[in-house]
């Protein structure tokens, strides 16, 4: 098959081995996850590209520990998965952000082991950091979906986890918004370096930001095939090699002649 | 100025004050054209409520009501809310409690009445129980669906952020369900409201809802009944509106749809 592993010169941060995951639903067996073996490196952005519904997120909730598998293992530094860890913090799908706090109460909400000072040195520093500087005393409500979501990134960073787990973060933004959003995140992961795992079932998004698109199949979901992308940032998206590689995909999960 | 936009500001008083004004003429001549020498006209009203200010009877009695919501409609916040939230978080204990209180639930508060005076005796204390009585169920029903009704999302939020259970319960579940809590407390309020009066005319020998009985029986009073009555809705009401208020808090204006 192909490249499952981390790339080599990248320490192994979490590895999924041998996972199926199977749902008992009024007595009908479905079964989700089947068979998934991969390694992600550690400071690396890998997308799982897949069509709606095909277990993707799935895998996510399990790497998360919302879930846990019914055969195989997952382990995050050599540590099986069992629970939710502050590590490794999920950014919802839909808004997570919760909307009884302000901006400055979501970032805050992981800080309270902090004295009040270190608080809202990281508050000021995550807040500016997804350029939300004068909305701290904001309620969600009042905010658009592409500043809830960067409160939502902020409130996860301000943690300081190792990785980040995004189930299709920017799927419910508008298409501009959508595009300086994935700017954002880069800019974000080349300055802290954490491993980012992102779901997501548009092709450009995962071939504009990851470094590895693993590509899904429908239910139960299986990796097809593990794609490196291997063009620097920032990416020219009409370079020939993006498109060599992004039709490349659109071939794999077989809509490149039904367009 | 189309159908869709807001009614102009005079508008939103003088349409309320026309129907006021309306039915009160409505009233006056209903008095006058059937000659009843028993139902009171409205200014009759207007002097019993002047005559009953006068004495200094209906502030007593006023004080004497909100004091027995206070405590009754206190005691079941302190007591239905804790409750509510714990049966909510553990679907496991609501499902044994839950037949016994979808029994209890939709019983009158007056049924009640004897069983509160075998109790408590004649006096406040059975005036207080049955307001309790009547406010706790809707509070323990809004907190438990309250909780229950929390997103997922918010749940899984919390948990990856490592709260322990009493933490997810004050810092998510609680903040997630206040809004349906509120309006839990509101509907309790006002069946407070109802009930007191109720229990006053049984119970104890004050409050409006005593006005109310004994105008009736002291010579038939009824200019003085309706006042009381009247003055049972005005209370009635500025007690829903003041708890309204709370529903605009910031941090609970999200979970009520926006108005206007």
């Amino acid at each position: 098959m192909q490249a499952i592993s981390a790339p080599a010169a990248l320490k192994t941060k979490l590895a999924v081995d041998h996972v199926s995951m199977v749902f008992d639903r009024d007595g009908k067996r479905t079964e989700v996850l089947s068979n998934i073996d991969l390694e992600v490196g550690d400071g690396e952005f890998v997308c799982l590209l897949g069509p709606s519904g095909c277990g993707k997120t799935t895998l996510l909730n399990a790497m998360a520990g919302f879930l846990s598998p019914t055969t195989g293992e997952i382990r995050v530094d050599g540590e099986m998965v069992r629970k939710p860890d502050p590590r490794r913090i999920f950014v919802f799908q839909e808004r997570g952000v919760f909307p009884w706090l302000t901006v400055e109460g979501n970032i805050g909400f992981g800080l309270t082991k902090l004295t009040r000072a270190e608080r809202d040195r990281r508050i000021a520093h995550y807040v500016k950091m997804v350029g939300l500087q004068g909305f701290e005393k904001t309620y969600p409500q009042e905010l658009s979906g592409g500043m809830k979501q960067r409160a939502e990134v902020a409130r996860a960073l301000a943690v300081n986890p190792d990785m980040l787990l995004l189930d299709e973060p920017f799927g419910a933004l508008d298409s501009i918004t959508r595009l300086i959003m994935r700017g954002e995140l880069l800019r974000i992961w080349e300055a802290e370096r954490k491993t980012i795992i992102f779901v997501t079932h548009d092709i450009d998004e995962a071939v504009q930001l990851a470094d590895r698109v693993v590509v899904m199949s429908a239910r139960p979901a299986t990796i097809q095939r593990i794609v490196n992308i291997d063009i620097p940032h920032p990416r020219d998206i009409s370079s020939p090699r993006y498109l060599e590689l992004r039709d490349g995909i659109f071939q794999q999960i077989g809509l490149a002649h039904k367009l | 100025m189309n159908a869709l936009s807001q009614p102009a500001r005079w508008e939103r008083f003088f349409w309320p004050i026309l129907a006021t004004a309306l039915l009160l003429a409505l009233w006056y001549y209903s008095v006058r054209w059937t000659g009843t020498k028993v139902f009171p006209s409205p200014l009759e009203v207007e002097r019993g409520l002047a005559e009953l200010v006068r004495h200094h009877v209906l502030w007593w009695d006023i004080l004497d009501s909100l004091r027995r919501v206070a405590i009754g409609f206190g005691a079941a916040v302190l007591i239905g809310v804790p409750l509510g939230l714990t049966l909510g978080w553990y679907p496991a204990a609501n499902q044994v409690v839950n037949p016994v209180m979808q029994i209890l639930r939709p019983i009158s508060p007056i049924a009640w009445i004897p069983v509160a005076i075998i109790f408590f005796g004649v006096g406040d204390d059975a005036a207080i129980f049955l307001i309790f009585l009547g406010a706790f169920f809707p509070i323990v029903v809004a907190c438990i669906n309250g909780v229950a009704n929390v997103s997922s999302v918010y749940r899984r939020a919390g948990r990856n952020f490592g709260l322990t259970p009493p933490q997810l319960l004050a810092r998510v579940l609680f903040p997630a369900a206040l809004p349906q809590i509120l309006v839990g407390l509101r509907i309790a309020l006002g069946i407070a409201w109802l009930v007191v009066v109720a229990a006053e005319m049984i119970a104890v020998d004050s409050g409006l809802g005593f006005l109310v009985i004994d105008s009736r029986n002291s010579g038939k009073r009824y200019d003085l009944v309706v006042a009381a009555i009247l003055m049972i809705g005005v209370i009635g009401l500025i007690l829903d509106v003041a708890f309204r208020r709370l529903e605009k808090l910031r941090s609970v204006r999200w979970g009520f749809r926006l108005e206007s």
